[in-house]
């Protein structure tokens, strides 16, 4: 049976389609709705109101929230792409071995075979004011008091941030570094380059689409995340999402239906222009 | 045993199957009985069959009274602990999922009037009578008003009429939950790293730059708040009409005064769930905070001293109780309403009696506790033998008395209840500002 080139891409892309349209779209359209709605007391009434709009942009929490959840993002996008490209460089072209290769590579995966909540919490003793950390600044005289900032405080959330979310920048990174043909930095060598010239001229154009992959992974997860900065700025800090889910506990659902689409357009925005910078698909294709 | 219709004489059919249950025959545990009627209930059906989901707080939803209900009266009791964001939700978005709500006097005020609670007769709970006062008529047994700041027991266990549109402010015939559990919360300290027990006597403590770094707040609006009034109060910072229903300008000048405080690094956290508080302070990380009372029980059990404090100013009190869901019909209606009826009849009250909470059925509570744990936890003598806990561990040694004293030293002195005020909203908003702040 012959299948004609329309439906055959019409087969292709319909289960990842259907899938899309049924777990994201019709969703993500119920919120956008719910966003216009009015409420009271636990219960929401459809209306089509701006209301909850109007809270957002007019109120300077709204901004707040959003700078401190970009300047983790940045921050901690920043720490992950130095760290994640370290790594993928050296277990790319310093490691000859493939099985080392493959083991080291399965290294970096061990702590997330633990849940993502006990790597994060373990932290906590480790930083607090009695902390080991803190223990061993006294023990070894570096200093008199214990240090406050290290836990509860951004310094912390970046620290829980960049633990969780190296491996995300490493593997795509390494993806890409993998694919390049190592004929091409022989030859860039034998032509002279210097090893600082093969990374510049040579690695790091062909990693990024590794690299803006990685940043992807990175940036949303942050601008989505509520519980680590709740949990490792003790309530200190808040983040977009974190405000978000304050009002779905006092199940005020429209205002924070409002505030999750202002979230997916910037999200969606950030992410437009990653790929604006790095288009991943030719990168890909090439 | 044949089918028989229940329409309007629930009684009947119950007696039949209480005395299936070699239970005493007409308890009058009979639902709202025009409830039952139209639907043909099989008696005959084993109630072994039956299972109620029972849905509340981790403190209050414990499997070890699920599983001796089920001894005591044949049916089974399955425990769900959520937290109160999921019970609100489930009970509006999936009442069906829920048998029986065990309610705080917060989520009665939100769930009341939405239909999903089928209100209770007094008549239909048998043990009323035996109810303490604060329940009943909203006095002290010495005959005192019951503080009305928050929602009362006054304010949260009354609907107006049968049908359950309005909570009442007030007694009346139809209630909104059956109480089941009470308690005053305080402040936690930590005496070993404050200098004592007697160095903190004042919820203006918590604010007190003397605490700077190491004082901690919960992280939930409605709670939040009403503990910072009292230290607010206590300070002579604020003055407020009623703590329980601020207006907008008490919640802007409250929250204002908070983000100056947060600004000048006064608090060290603030926690959003039982664990995050019982680490803070059995680190040491925090010497004074907002806490729940199993949370000392449980730093202290770690060999750590955590005291609840007794405050000047008195408590912030608050109580819980159970509704059955409407959606219940038929036997597993009268399962409920059995099950309602067994809660309080001592077993239950006894075993929270030991995680420091009070049950509103004294007389049935007291002949489940031996002699020495009622003086304990009751009258707050000395402990003439160990303490145990619910599960048999050792939780406070022979000689050691209960912070506050006895069960009327403690609620006796309840200054404000929890509250869900009419600009909960606007608070939620301010709240947010504060935590970004």
């Amino acid at each position: 049976m012959k299948i004609s080139p329309v439906l055959s891409s019409w087969l292709q892309i319909g289960p990842m389609a259907l899938i899309l349209v049924v777990f994201f779209g019709l969703p993500m359209l119920v919120v956008v709705v719910v966003s216009f709605f009015d409420f009271d007391h636990m219960s929401i009434v459809p209306a089509f109101i701006l209301d909850n709009y109007d809270d957002l942009f007019s109120s300077d929490v709204t901004l707040r929230l959003y700078l401190s959840s970009i300047k983790f993002a940045l921050i901690v996008w920043a720490i992950t792409l130095l760290i994640g490209f370290t790594v993928a460089y050296f277990l790319v072209f310093h490691v000859q071995s493939l099985l080392i290769k493959i083991g080291l590579f399965l290294l970096c995966s061990v702590p997330f075979w633990t849940s993502n909540i006990i790597r994060m919490i373990s932290w906590i003793p480790f930083l607090g004011r009695n902390g080991i950390f803190n223990q061993v600044l006294i023990a070894t005289h570096v200093t008199s008091k214990p240090l406050e900032f290290l836990l509860f405080s951004d310094f912390a959330v970046i620290v829980a941030y960049v633990h969780l979310f190296t491996l995300f920048m490493v593997v795509p990174i390494f993806n890409a570094m993998a694919r390049i043909d190592t004929r091409l930095i022989e030859a860039a060598k034998d032509a002279g380059a210097s090893r600082y010239a093969v990374l510049r001229e040579i690695v790091l154009p062909l990693s990024k689409s590794g690299i803006a992959l990685g940043t992807i992974f990175v940036v949303t997860q942050v601008m989505g995340d509520f519980f680590v900065v709740k949990v490792m700025s003790g309530g200190q800090s808040a983040s977009v999402v974190s405000a978000l889910s304050n009002q779905i506990q006092e199940l005020q659902y429209p205002p924070a239906a409002a505030s999750a689409v202002i979230l997916v357009i910037v999200v969606m925005l950030m992410v437009a222009g990653i790929l604006r910078v790095v288009d991943v698909r030719k990168e890909l294709a090439s | 045993m044949s089918d028989a219709t229940s329409g309007g004489s629930g009684r009947t059919g119950l007696s039949r199957r209480t005395l299936l249950q070699g239970v005493a025959a007409g308890v009058g545990v009979a639902a709202g009985s025009g409830a039952l009627t139209g639907f043909p209930t099989i008696w005959a059906q084993n109630i072994k069959d039956i299972t109620l989901t029972h849905v509340g707080g981790s403190y209050a939803a414990i499997k070890e009274i699920g599983d001796q209900a089920k001894k005591d009266l044949g049916f089974s009791i399955e425990m769900q602990a959520v937290d109160p964001g999921t019970q609100l939700n489930r009970s509006l978005t999936q009442p069906k999922s829920i048998d029986i709500n065990n309610l705080d006097s917060s989520e009665v005020v939100f769930l009341a009037g939405k239909g999903v609670l089928r209100p209770l007769k007094v008549s239909d709970y048998k043990l009323w009578d035996k109810t303490v006062s604060i329940f009943t008529t909203g006095k002290f047994p010495n005959g005192g008003p019951v503080p009305s700041e928050g929602i009362s027991p006054m304010k949260g266990g009354f609907y107006t009429g049968p049908d359950g549109k309005k909570l009442a402010s007030g007694p009346t015939e139809f209630l909104a939950m059956i109480p089941t559990l009470y308690n005053a919360d305080t402040l936690g300290i930590r005496p070993d790293l404050v200098g004592g027990r007697d160095k903190i006597v004042s919820w203006k403590d918590l604010v007190s730059p003397a605490y700077k770094g190491k004082a901690a707040l919960v992280d939930y609006a409605p709670v939040g708040i009403m503990d910072v009034a009292m230290a607010l109060t206590a300070a002579g910072e604020m003055k407020y009409v009623d703590r329980g229903n601020m207006t907008r300008a008490e919640i802007d000048k409250t929250v204002k005064i908070l983000i100056d405080l947060k600004k000048q690094g006064q608090f060290r956290a603030f926690w959003s769930n039982f664990d995050q508080s019982v680490n803070l302070m059995a680190s040491g990380e925090v010497v004074i905070q907002s806490m729940w009372s199993p949370a000392v029980t449980a730093v202290r059990s770690r060999g750590i001293d955590c005291y609840f404090v007794p405050l000047n100013e008195g408590y912030r009190g608050w109580f819980v109780g159970l509704a059955p869901m409407a959606h219940l019909s038929g036997l597993r209606l009268d399962c409920a309403m059995e099950y309602l009826n067994w809660f309080n009849s001592g077993w239950q009250g006894a075993f929270i009696a030991k995680q420091g909470y009070y049950s509103p059925v004294l007389e049935t509570t007291k002949k489940f506790l031996t002699p020495e744990e009622w003086d304990y936890w009751y009258e707050g003598k000395p402990a003439a033998v160990d303490i145990m806990d619910p599960y048999g561990h050792l939780m406070e040694k022979k000689g050691a008395t209960r912070d506050g004293g006895s069960l009327w030293n403690r609620m006796g002195k309840v200054a404000v209840w929890n509250t869900v005020m009419d600009e909960d909203k606007y608070l939620t908003k301010k709240w947010n500002e504060f935590v970004s702040a």
